[in-house]
């Protein structure tokens, strides 16, 4: 045996290395700033790497992960959005908490569950990352604030997020239980009648506890409360990176297991994803708050992206769900990353709360022009309007839709994109109008380093809007290179 | 001529807007004014250029996202110059009309009327279907923060309606588009969203039928036409003046345009199944918009109202499917772009001098106005379809064509042209003529910045009456490929 696996999990090895040296930096000199750059540093190479880790050619080690370049996508996904996140949380913890070092340690862990998940293969290391990613969030939700809001955030976070794995390791048990197999792979077999009903009832509770996770519809009911509670560079990190890595996770174990072969499941996973649309938009129209406008729209996203799922079942190749999957989540996750950005930026020295009042937003577009720019551009982009890459994650849905004959998840999209227009919308206008006269709450200035990183990724949202044949071409690169 | 170079200049134009607030106040409304006088130049050189004869005035194919075989395919055909050129013209009319009227914000204001004019170019000239949604859509957002941000009392509810209602039916079209193209990529095996490839496409006549409604509906919403023009009167009367000029004189065209190049053009079969139903929607728009119209207290609802019933002889025109008719209709598309461009100057103007659009509020306004009042009634005329002017020839065609198509309609639409005569005459008694209102002080006339673009529509409207061969030369290649009867 070769040591390539080694080459291959280089990134993850050197993110496991350098949480390490996080610590001993952390134990030898307590400074937020040294423990920011360092983790900053750490997740830099670990990104750089990845193209070397896929030089080393698609892998499968010990059976339990498989490297490929569909997760390795996701894995230069979930570091990015980590970057993203220490940057625009540097100056919000530095107001608030006393001992920020910790936190960033969190970030590190959190990232590498993640990615351990993007490559997971095996139901053993899928929950292995989905523990090390959730209980890093746990803490990561209420770190910075003491107060009422992150507590009860955390704690049912905690509570829901722990229902729904133990519903998901009981699953998983009734499925070794029929099949005597927890890999992935060795899943698509037919089991023998006798024991096909423990079988499928357990794919059915591994669904539904990744539903938990996705907070779909009727599942959701965590999401605004922890969206909201949670201080807004945690609120955006866990809207892409907890949610990107599932769905990673959940394409692929789709696609090995072949589970949505069968017709209950996927009419169940349809309904689910009808439901999100529809309820999540319809909820987020109720909101005057932009974390929980941002909750529901979430839900509705998610719902959206099912589509791509369910193509899988639909067509037998599954090459236009990957594309359609990797395309949609890169564009999540930058529009989203942008709108916590601004919403981060704006709450670094409000006292109590974040700001996300929506009546805080008055004014933006003349006091903010760049913030507001950019929020504009990402919610135009979840709203799915041309020019900006929702538009182009949508037209792939729908492209992908339209060859599965997925004709009511169609409907669905389109009229939960239709509700949807107006509470963006309701964002942007708030935003154009004549400033609020009471003090205004963003009198203060904003650090240079949070003005950069958002506002390159507002012209990331529009640059692929515009022009989204390059990131076309890396995702087709990888996934023709590094097939499943 | 280089289209793409065009629209880019636009959109760098609308930038440079923005920036140069900061040296001067007036800067951005030169830079765009500039801009415009340059893009109609430009436009105008392409047409003179040409040899006669020439049916094509520019093509540009660049790759754009290869993926999906998406192109950025450009062509300039004599109904598309037409309009671009009207785009551009309007442009200037639109920013004159605003000179003195925005008090704040100007660069972002001129930004917005020029990233909206270069959607609308786009729309003109976009031959790749993927393109010409993209620009649909580019020309929507920065019309609502015109309506948003420089808008009149009531702006939040008309933006936003505005918005939904030309987004929702916009992504029925989408999803029409999408669906065409899967439908072609089965038959043929090749992905391509270009114009002349799908026109060739074998459809299902179901299928056919089911498609050309997505686009029917999105082009009829922006139109728009009786049921689903709610949205205008309020859009229009909420908008800053300049917002009004470019939404009735060129957005409404663009719907004309879509129904006459997509929906008529990439599926004829199933549109001339569907023409009795266009016609019917056509003739109603005419009545109920000019019955609505009369009952309106508001100048500039009026004139909304006035727009719906002028987009119904559009309608009409095209579902008559005959030659004449359809050129009605084109001839119809251009003389409503100065006409009521106009109008809604004339009403921007009273509404910053008086602070009001009730027309209760004015009365006798000829003796303080002279020149504003004289105007007023040369383009209230004009609009009322009066021989010699540009709507005339317009309204008088298409009723020509669709007689021959179907009579009772036509005979409905006819009766819309006498309800015309009614509000048009009552917008100019309530307003102008009558005992002077004693509440009205004295304000300023037009001066020679709002006299001089006036009467450059008033000779575009006098030319289009008198020698309306130069439109419909330019237009009748096009209609002829749409493959109608003559007559």
């Amino acid at each position: 045996m070769s040591h390539a696996w080694v080459n291959s999990v280089m990134p993850h090895l050197v993110l496991t290395a350098g949480l390490m040296v996080l610590l001993l930096v952390v134990a030898f000199r307590r400074s937020h700033a040294l423990a920011m750059t360092s983790t900053f540093l750490i997740l830099v190479v670990a990104g750089a790497l990845i193209p070397h880790s896929l030089a080393a050619g698609s892998e499968e080690a010990f059976g339990l992960i498989r490297v490929d370049g569909y997760g390795q996508f996701f894995s230069g996904l979930f570091l990015l959005a980590a970057i993203v996140t220490v940057l625009i949380s540097f100056r919000y913890l530095d107001q608030r908490a006393s001992s920020c070092e910790e936190f960033y340690m969190l970030i590190l862990t959190a990232t590498l569950g993640a990615m351990v998940m993007a490559v997971a293969s095996h139901f053993a290391t899928l929950i292995l990352g989905l523990e090390i990613l959730s209980i890093s969030l746990y803490a990561m939700i209420c770190y910075p604030q003491e107060g009422r809001l992150p507590l009860e955030a955390a704690t049912k976070y905690l509570v829901l997020s722990g229902v729904a794995s133990t519903t998901m390791l009981f699953g998983m048990a009734l499925i070794y239980a029929a099949s005597g197999s927890l890999s992935f792979s060795a899943l698509g077999q037919p089991v023998d009648n006798q024991s096909e009903n423990y079988y499928w009832l357990g794919q059915g509770m591994l669904i539904v506890g990744l539903a938990f996770k996705l907070s779909l519809v009727p599942f959701h009911m965590w999401t605004p409360d922890v969206y909201q509670g949670a201080p807004a560079p945690v609120t955006g990190f866990i809207a892409t990176v907890s949610k990107g890595a599932v769905f990673a996770a959940l394409l692929r174990y789709a696609v090995m297991s072949d589970v949505l072969s069968n017709a209950s499941i996927a009419l169940g996973i349809s309904i689910i994803a009808v439901g999100s649309m529809i309820v999540g938009n319809l909820l987020a129209l109720l909101e005057k708050n932009i974390k929980r406008i941002l909750a529901f729209s979430s839900i509705a996203h998610v719902g959206y992206l099912l589509i791509a799922l369910l193509v899988v079942a639909a067509l037998d190749d599954p090459e236009i769900a990957r594309e359609t999957m990797m395309v949609y989540l890169a564009g999540y996750f930058l529009m989203t990353l942008a709108a916590f950005g601004v919403i981060s930026a704006l709450s670094i020295s409000a006292s109590d709360q974040d700001t996300e009042q929506l009546a805080d937003y008055r004014g933006l577009f003349w006091s903010h022009p760049v913030l507001a720019a950019v929020l504009t551009s990402a919610v135009l982009s979840l709203a799915g309007i041309p020019l900006t890459m929702g538009f182009i994650a949508k037209f792939y849905l729908f492209a992908a839709g339209v060859q599965g004959a997925l004709w009511v998840l169609l409907w669905a999209l389109v009229i939960g994109s239709a509700i949807g227009i107006y509470y963006y919308l309701r964002i942007v206008f708030t935003m154009t109008q004549s400033e609020s006269t009471d003090g205004s709450v963003r009198a203060n200035a904003i650090p240079v380093e949070t003005i950069v990183t958002v506002g390159v990724l507002g012209a990331a949202v529009i640059l692929f809007g515009v022009y989204p044949t390059p990131l076309i071409e890396l995702v087709r690169g990888l996934i023709g290179a590094f097939g499943a | 001529m280089n289209i793409l170079a065009l629209i880019m200049g636009l959109l760098a134009a609308g930038v440079v807007a923005a920036f140069s607030e900061r040296i001067h106040r007036n800067a951005p409304r030169w830079v765009s004014l500039i801009a415009f006088v340059v893009a109609l130049i430009y436009t105008s050189s392409a047409w003179l250029g040409a040899e006669s004869g020439t049916e094509e005035y520019a093509r540009q194919v660049l790759p754009w996202i290869p993926r999906f075989g998406i192109q950025v395919y450009l062509v300039l055909d004599g109904l598309s110059l037409m309009l671009v050129a009207l785009t551009a013209f309007l442009g200037i009319v639109a920013v004159v009309s605003s000179w003195s009227e925005i008090s704040e914000r100007h660069g972002f204001f001129q930004f917005n009327i020029l990233w909206v004019m270069a959607g609308v170019v786009g729309v003109f000239s976009a031959f790749d279907l993927f393109l010409f949604f993209f620009f649909w859509e580019v020309m929507l957002i920065p019309m609502y923060f015109l309506i948003a941000i420089w808008g009149h009392e009531n702006r939040a509810y008309a933006a936003t309606k505005f918005f939904l209602f030309t987004q929702i039916s916009g992504l029925l079209m989408l999803f029409a588009i999408l669906s065409l193209v899967y439908f072609n990529y089965q038959a043929t095996g090749v992905i391509t969203f270009n114009y002349f490839e799908l026109r060739n496409a074998s459809l299902d006549p179901d299928v056919a039928w089911w498609l050309m409604l997505g686009f029917f509906v999105a082009f009829i919403t922006k139109l728009p036409s009786v049921p689903v023009h709610t949205w205008l009167p309020d859009a229009h009367t909420q908008a800053p003046t300049a917002g009004s000029v470019i939404l009735a004189g060129i957005l409404l065209k663009t719907g004309g345009y879509g129904v006459i190049r997509f929906a008529v053009g990439l599926f004829p079969e199933a549109s001339q199944d569907f023409a009795t139903v266009g016609m019917l929607l056509g003739a109603l728009s005419i009545v109920y918009g000019g019955y609505m119209a009369y009952s309106q207290s508001d100048f500039k609802r009026l004139v909304a109202y006035s727009s719906v019933a002028h987009m119904g002889f559009i309608l009409l025109g095209v579902y008559a499917f005959n030659e004449i008719a359809m050129q009605g209709a084109v001839v119809t598309m251009i003389a409503h772009g100065f006409s009521t461009a106009a109008l809604f100057m004339m009403a921007g103007a009273l509404q910053q001098r008086l602070h009001s659009r009730e027309m209760s509020k004015m009365g006798g306004l000829w003796v303080r106005a002279p020149r504003m009042g004289a105007m007023t009634l040369f383009f209230v005329v004009a609009s009322v379809g009066m021989p010699g002017l540009g709507n005339f020839v317009g309204e008088f065609l298409a009723l020509l064509g669709a007689f021959q198509a179907h009579v009772p309609l036509t005979i409905a639409a006819a009766i819309g042209i006498v309800v015309a005569a009614v509000y048009g005459l009552s917008l100019m008694q309530r307003a102008f003529q009558g005992v002077p209102n004693p509440d009205v002080g004295e304000f300023e006339d037009f001066g020679a910045r709002e006299m001089t673009v006036m009467i450059l529509m008033m000779i575009g409207l006098v030319w289009l009456g008198v020698y309306p061969q130069l439109v419909l030369d330019l237009s009748a290649p096009v209609i002829t490929s749409l493959g109608v009867a003559g007559l």
